[in-house]
């Protein structure tokens, strides 16, 4: 099965490349990302950028659609990015995403439904 | 038949590894078990014929699944995820309980899987597991019965959807403490609102839940917190019939005619008892075992050893806190070493304001220490707090005794 990890919480100033602390701060997500490509469980996955960069464009029925500023949802807590993995059922899912390195915040683990570029 | 029923369903579960179909197919088997047995007596192996009619009835489903899944592959190939194979078989197996151990306890399991909710835990454990219609289990939690139907089926397609797995988890232990936790919600429910809706054909879900618990500890031989709560569940059904008085009012434990209490359980619930603390692996069931066995076997409730109790309270209180412990241990507290102890305890106990045993426990402590003004006031705010008819004709009655006489 194929699932995605959306992992929201607060945002926390994260150390840029080069900075002191950069290192610290990427090796258990790269340990994470490794521990997927070894065990065959790794579709896709990304940090996303800090919620102040979202546009958001919005859809309604008759209308164009609009832009606006900012996330679709003003929350304390923000998406701050996913994975796409392959899974052998939910149990091995939900072990793999209590793995997230995140030291706080949610993992919303969800089947995924029609993947266009799935493999058959 | 309900065991029969639920024994086929978890071997068709595994074989197809679909609770869904499996659920389906025996319902159906079983509606033509009725028929068929009727016209024509019961077969000499009955879980045998019901396996072997729901399986042929899950491989006919499948079959013509997979016929409008191919006339599917043609028209939109993309939609198709994996080919189903309805013709791979295996060897048939026998439906025999000594077989069916790992099946069952897949499937109790799987049915109280944290990704599902306690609600929709309970209910697919006596719908799976103890084999309870829709119907019983609606009428014995009060909810339409379309509400419970809604809530099985989409807890099945969630099951499938999500990929949630029919096997034993690496995580075992924790899986029967949450396996343990619904049982004990079941057994609780059978056991708080008897006499508070007086429904005939209410099933005795505190019943329910002792057999279910019974067959947990066949699959799980020996496993010391399963018999703690076996235990625990018998010393309460033991005192059952002494809880209510003739009006099906709740009668306290101190003024329960003991004689009415049902020697046999108790005994049986001792010697599980002894043999769970014997294994020497302590847990909140035993320890709740423990507490029932020392009211259980006191010979009078002024023979009753409150210190054991409250100490057994405090460690109960470490190893799972609750507010239902936090006042089960004042009240404990008060009778070992006087009401002001115990008021001590509640005191110290915060976030509770809102909790009507907790205005009740204080009330009666108060009566208990003199003051009844204050523990009437305690009772009102109580009686504010719950909508349970038993309860309620308890509190007013304690309130109407605590009135000054005019």
């Amino acid at each position: 099965m194929e699932y995605m990890f959306v992992i929201a919480g607060e945002e926390y100033p994260a150390p840029a490349p080069g900075e002191p602390g950069f290192q610290e701060y990427l090796q258990p997500w790269l340990d994470y990302a490794k521990r997927l490509m070894d065990g065959g469980h790794w579709i896709s996955g990304a940090s996303l950028a800090p919620s102040a960069t979202a546009t958001t464009v919005r859809k309604a029925f008759g209308a164009e659609p609009a832009v606006v500023d900012g996330p679709f949802m003003e929350t304390k807590e923000q998406l701050g990015g996913y994975y796409v993995v392959r899974a052998a059922d939910l149990d091995e899912a939900l072990e793999l995403a209590a793995a997230i390195p995140i030291p706080a915040g949610t993992v919303e683990v969800r089947p995924l439904g029609y993947r266009p570029d799935a493999e058959r | 038949m309900r065991e029969q029923g639920g024994h086929v369903l978890a071997l068709l579960a595994a074989r197809f590894d679909d609770v869904d179909l499996a659920d389906d197919c025996v319902q159906d088997a079983l509606v033509q078990a009725v028929e068929t047995w009727t016209a024509q007596g019961i077969p000499a192996n009955p879980p045998g014929w019901l396996y072997t009619v729901a399986h042929n009835r899950a491989v006919d489903r499948l079959r013509r699944a997979a016929a409008a899944e191919r006339r599917l592959r043609a028209a939109a190939p993309q939609l198709i995820p994996s080919p189903l194979d309805p013709d791979e078989e295996r060897e048939e197996l026998v439906v025999d309980e000594r077989e069916v151990g790992d099946e069952q306890l897949r499937l109790m399991l799987l049915c109280c899987h944290p990704a599902l909710d306690r609600d929709t835990q309970v209910a697919l454990t006596l719908r799976l597991v103890g084999g309870l219609t829709t119907a019983e289990i609606a009428s014995a939690y009060l909810v339409p019965e379309p509400t419970l139907a809604q809530r099985i089926v989409r807890a099945k397609r969630k099951i499938r959807a999500a990929g949630i797995p029919l096997r034993v988890p690496a995580r075992l232990e924790e899986r029967v403490g949450a396996l343990l936790s619904v049982l004990l919600l079941i057994f609780n429910e059978g056991y708080l609102s008897r006499g508070g809706h007086a429904d005939a054909v209410r099933v005795d879900l505190a019943d329910a839940a002792i057999g279910l618990t019974e067959r947990t500890l066949r699959l799980l031989p020996g496993h010391p917190e399963v018999e703690g709560l076996l235990a625990l569940q018998l010393y309460h059904r033991a005192r059952m019939s002494g809880r209510l008085d003739a009006a099906g009012d709740l009668v306290l434990l101190e003024r329960q005619d003991r004689t009415a209490w049902d020697g046999a359980l108790i005994a049986r619930a001792n010697t599980l008892l002894a043999r769970a603390l014997d294994r020497n692996v302590p847990g909140p069931c035993q320890v709740q075992a423990f507490i029932a066995s020392l009211h259980a076997n006191a010979p009078t409730a002024a023979d009753t050893d409150w210190p054991a109790i409250a100490h057994a309270y405090t460690r109960l209180a470490e190893l799972a806190p609750s507010p239902v412990v936090t006042l089960n241990r004042a009240v404990a507290i008060a009778m070992a070493d006087g009401p002001r102890a115990g008021l001590a305890v509640l005191d110290g106990a915060g976030g509770l304001e809102r909790y009507h045993l907790w205005h009740a426990a204080r009330a009666e402590l108060l009566a208990r220490a003199g003051e009844p003004e204050r523990a009437r006031e305690g009772f009102e705010r109580a009686l504010r707090l719950t909508s349970n008819p038993a309860e309620q004709r308890h509190l007013r009655g304690r309130i109407r005794e605590l009135s000054p006489r005019t």
